[in-house]
């Protein structure tokens, strides 16, 4: 007959183990527990936000934009009228919208604020299509119609609604806009490919002309390209644009930004992930050393179950096991605390709660994995003790 | 009769530094059934001998048969089956796992037979019984007094029904009148058949045991069983 353990005691002799010694485990659990919180909510809140870079990445690719360069004085000079049908009939080209600036126009709540507090909201005339060729979205109302040619409404992008104050339309809203009020119809959505349109005030073509006395042609055409031919489009677009003068033109790709704010989160997350790593790495030496402790201060128990026919084995499966669920257990309130964090942060940053799988398993994994490591060594000490050693020391 | 432990020509040197003879050309037989006292001054070699016996040392010369098998050739975990089955330890110092319940830790006596833990514990409270402790069931060994806690090493001990008890001055911590209960107990196994070896500085302790072996610097030097 072979002296053996059953798979349930060795867990409940584990258990029993940390329980007999519960505020030193509590304190072993709560690094791990630490160290997985980090790790789990840098996984969510970066995961999720960068999904949606990423997303948008997708969508945003093919969309070029032109832009005429400043001159000497800081003035932006308008292309000419001819680009944006002249990039129109590029083959690849899918769709083209434009947008104008009103210079020296301002936007302010009402007419009671000081005309010098101008908050850095930009006018811009803007064409119908604009949302429709950005992919944006209206988060209220509507956009710029064929009759907002003619009277004096206006659309907000999302940094200017929030500046202003203005959080819903449910009531008439009107914003005073160089010398007279506009109401305000609609509002959008953030914009991340063209940011400058977050902090605008979008009028009509024919507003900024009647009222304003805007003439020219627009000051940035965006386009929408077939994604297969974006570098071929791209790379005539300045002569198309403004075949006399094509030095004085810029072409951009929005998506570009895009890239780079994907690298540089993905810099940020790889940076706390390897400081959650140390985290656990500490946490983990931690376990050990007071594994370590336990084995010492254990002879005598170690011995006790030699003599009562505890193989090496047995003994070794004891010890591991303590540490890898005193791990599982920090890992499991980690989890926990790092989904709370993620929710936290999410909310504060007014994002969707959205937690990937990958965070808590991962977590929980690596919670088992440097349980299960820090537990070797100490096992094997545990293991190694010749039993009539083990039994004489008190 | 039938042989239980037999001992022929075992000894013991530790390794460098020490390197002290601790038993020399040691020939032991106990019968089944026997209790028998080991007994001689500190450093004669009689917990060497109870350990070996134990199976909890290997000799450095000649060899260990219990119940007429050698395990001279035996694998670590064989030796841990033997333990398991046939061997029943009590420690002066006890050893008890304090955190725990007086029944359970009588139960892990039967652990390591990977016996499911309703038995364990069915056959913990009679052996509890059977020291005379049913009532302290409950309790936790942490609790209890020096003479109830050898009793309780006791039950954990031969609640297996091991055939050789082995116990290492069982009476070392405790004052004389419950060293005698204690000795009583152990002498009492033997009507049960089990057979009994203990170490013990106490005359009183080995004049209960049917036989006396007396060690001296790691040998034999008398054995009442010889008429020496």
């Amino acid at each position: 007959m072979a002296s053996r353990l059953r798979v349930s005691d060795a867990v409940s002799l584990a258990t029993v183990g940390l329980r007999a010694r519960r505020i030193r485990a509590t304190l072993s659990a709560l690094g791990i527990a630490i160290a997985i919180a980090a790790v789990v909510s840098v996984l969510g809140i970066a995961e999720s936000s960068k999904a949606d870079l990423l997303d948008q990445l997708g969508e945003q690719g093919n969309l070029l934009t032109v832009a005429s360069a400043q001159t000497v004085n800081g003035r932006a000079r308008p292309l000419p009228e001819t680009a944006e049908p002249m990039i129109a009939r590029i083959p690849p080209v899918r769709s083209v919208t434009a947008v104008g600036f009103v210079e020296d126009v301002t936007v302010r709540r009402s007419a009671a604020i000081p005309a010098v507090k101008t908050s850095g909201i930009s006018v811009l005339a803007a064409r119908p299509s604009l949302v429709d060729t950005l992919s944006g979205r209206v988060l209220r109302g509507r956009f710029l119609d064929a009759t907002a040619e003619r009277y004096p409404v206006t659309v907000l992008g999302y940094e200017a609604a929030r500046v202003l104050g203005i959080a819903d339309l449910a009531d008439p809203t009107q914003v005073f806009v160089g010398g007279r009020y506009f109401t305000v119809v609609g509002v959008l959505a953030p914009i991340a490919v063209a940011p400058e349109l977050d902090m605008a005030a979008l009028i009509s073509f024919g507003v900024a002309s009647d009222v304003f006395g805007r003439t020219g042609g627009p000051n940035r055409i965006y386009l929408r390209a077939d994604p297969d031919h974006v570098v071929a489009v791209a790379s005539v677009l300045s002569a198309t644009a403004s075949p006399a003068r094509d030095g004085d033109v810029e072409v951009r790709r929005p998506s570009d930004l895009l890239v780079a704010r994907i690298a540089a989160k993905g810099a940020f997350v790889g940076l706390f992930l390897s400081l959650g790593g140390i985290a656990l790495l500490i946490a983990a030496v931690g376990i050990a050393n007071i594994m370590v402790i336990s084995v010492l201060e254990r002879r005598g128990e170690i011995g006790l179950r030699r003599a009562l026919g505890a193989r090496r084995r047995h003994v070794a499966l004891q010890f591991l096991l303590e540490s890898t669920l005193l791990a599982a257990a920090g890992g499991t309130l980690g989890i926990v605390l790092g989904v709370v964090a993620t929710a936290v942060a999410a909310r504060l940053a007014g994002n969707p709660v959205e937690v990937p799988l990958t965070a808590p398993v991962a977590g929980l994994g690596a919670a088992l994995l440097a349980g299960t490591l820090a537990g070797m060594y100490p096992a094997t000490r545990a293991a190694r003790l010749p039993p009539a050693d083990a039994l004489r020391t008190l | 009769m039938t042989t239980a432990l037999e001992l022929c020509g075992v000894g013991k040197v530790y390794p460098p530094p020490t390197a002290v003879t601790a038993l020399a050309d040691i020939d032991l037989v106990v019968e089944a059934g026997e209790t028998v006292a080991i007994t001689g001054a500190s450093g004669a070699g009689k917990s060497t001998l109870l350990s070996i016996l134990g199976t909890l040392e290997r000799p450095s010369s000649g060899t260990l048969r219990i119940d007429g098998v050698d395990t001279s050739a035996m694998s670590d975990p064989q030796l841990s089956a033997v333990r398991a089955t046939s061997l029943g330890f009590v420690f002066q110092q006890f050893f008890l796992l304090d955190h725990l319940s007086v029944l359970d830790n009588v139960a892990t006596g039967l652990l390591y037979r990977g016996v499911q833990a309703a038995t364990r514990r069915a056959r913990a409270a009679a052996a509890l019984r059977q020291v005379g402790l049913g009532e302290r069931i409950g309790h936790r060994a942490g609790q209890l007094s020096g003479g109830e806690r050898q009793r309780v090493a006791i039950a954990r001990a031969v609640v297996g029904r091991p055939a050789v008890l082995l116990a290492d001055e069982p009476t070392g911590n405790l004052d004389t009148a419950t060293g005698a209960e204690i000795t009583g107990l152990l002498a009492g196994l033997a009507d049960e058949r089990t057979t009994v070896v203990l170490i013990t500085h106490n005359a009183d302790v080995a004049a209960a045991m049917g036989r006396q072996v007396h060690l001296r610097d790691g040998r034999i030097v008398a054995d009442s069983r010889d008429g020496v």
